[in-house]
């Protein structure tokens, strides 16, 4: 059996997270920021994921799974929130949002 | 095996920085679609075929299907090509990225330390079944009303 460096693994998830928190930074258009947002926690599942299997053991699998109902909640209210937002702005510029009062 | 692992890291990474740098939003959630099916595939090798199935049917499908529905919904258009292409402009990316890849490199250097060949062990559905109703039925619990209460407040805020 083949086996695999466990850092190489890490590395991976961290190159997804830092690519996920650069489209979050960089940019303005609302739904890439939360497209950014799902790569940033699939990212953090990749690496529970590599942990679980480092230690041979289904925990780190569970928190995946945990991760995954967070995504889809998290996912469910955002979509909300942005048709709400171009309901009324009629855009999806985050920059609109700043000169929201109260 | 591990050469597929190799493989499915290099398509998960490029069709990110695809995604990221797009400014046509349904080709970036096509290229988000590869990426999330080629992380599956990293999990299949990793030795959680469960994982890989349901990142492939929930990530890859529901959620990305759902941000489909709301791109239809929202109906943008080419005017929306062209604002995206002037919002991106290189002056934008510089600062960001920069300060991501200090970061990304003060990780590399913590993670090289580390030493430890990975043998992939299959921990299949079985294994991941018995923790989540036993040790984790609180969790699973908490994660039904996380659910219940997205499903709430997504039909709230769309309503109009």
């Amino acid at each position: 059996m083949q086996t695999i460096p466990i850092e190489h693994g890490l590395i991976l998830a961290g190159i997804l997270f830092v690519l996920g928190l650069v489209g979050v930074l960089t940019r303005r258009n609302i739904v890439f920021v939360l497209m950014s947002l799902e790569i940033m926690l699939n990212a953090c599942g990749l690496a529970f994921i590599v942990a679980s299997s480092r230690w041979g053991h289904a925990d780190g699998q569970v928190m995946f799974l945990m991760i995954l109902t967070l995504a889809a909640a998290e996912v469910a209210v955002g979509l909300g929130l942005i048709i709400q937002m171009y309901r009324r702005y009629h855009t999806v510029d985050i920059n609109v949002l700043s000169q929201m009062k109260g | 095996m591990i050469l597929l692992f190799y493989i499915a890291a290099t398509v998960a990474v490029i069709s990110t920085l695809c995604v990221i740098l797009q400014s046509n939003i349904v080709h970036a959630l096509i290229y988000l679609i590869l990426s999330l099916l080629a992380v599956a595939v990293v999990f299949y090798v990793l030795g959680a075929p469960f994982a890989a199935v349901l990142e492939a049917i929930i990530y890859a499908g529901a959620i990305m299907v759902l941000f489909l529905f709301v791109m239809m919904m929202l109906n943008m258009g080419q005017h929306s090509r062209d604002q995206e292409r002037r919002w991106i402009g290189v002056k934008v990316w510089i600062a960001p990225s920069l300060m991501a890849a200090v970061l990304l490199a003060q990780l590399l250097n913590v993670l090289s330390q580390y030493d430890y060949e990975l043998v992939p062990v299959e921990i299949g559905v079985l294994e991941v079944s018995a923790l989540l109703f036993g040790p984790y039925v609180l969790a699973v619990e908490l994660a039904s009303i996380l659910l219940l209460a997205g499903l709430v407040s997504a039909y709230h805020l769309a309503k109009k």
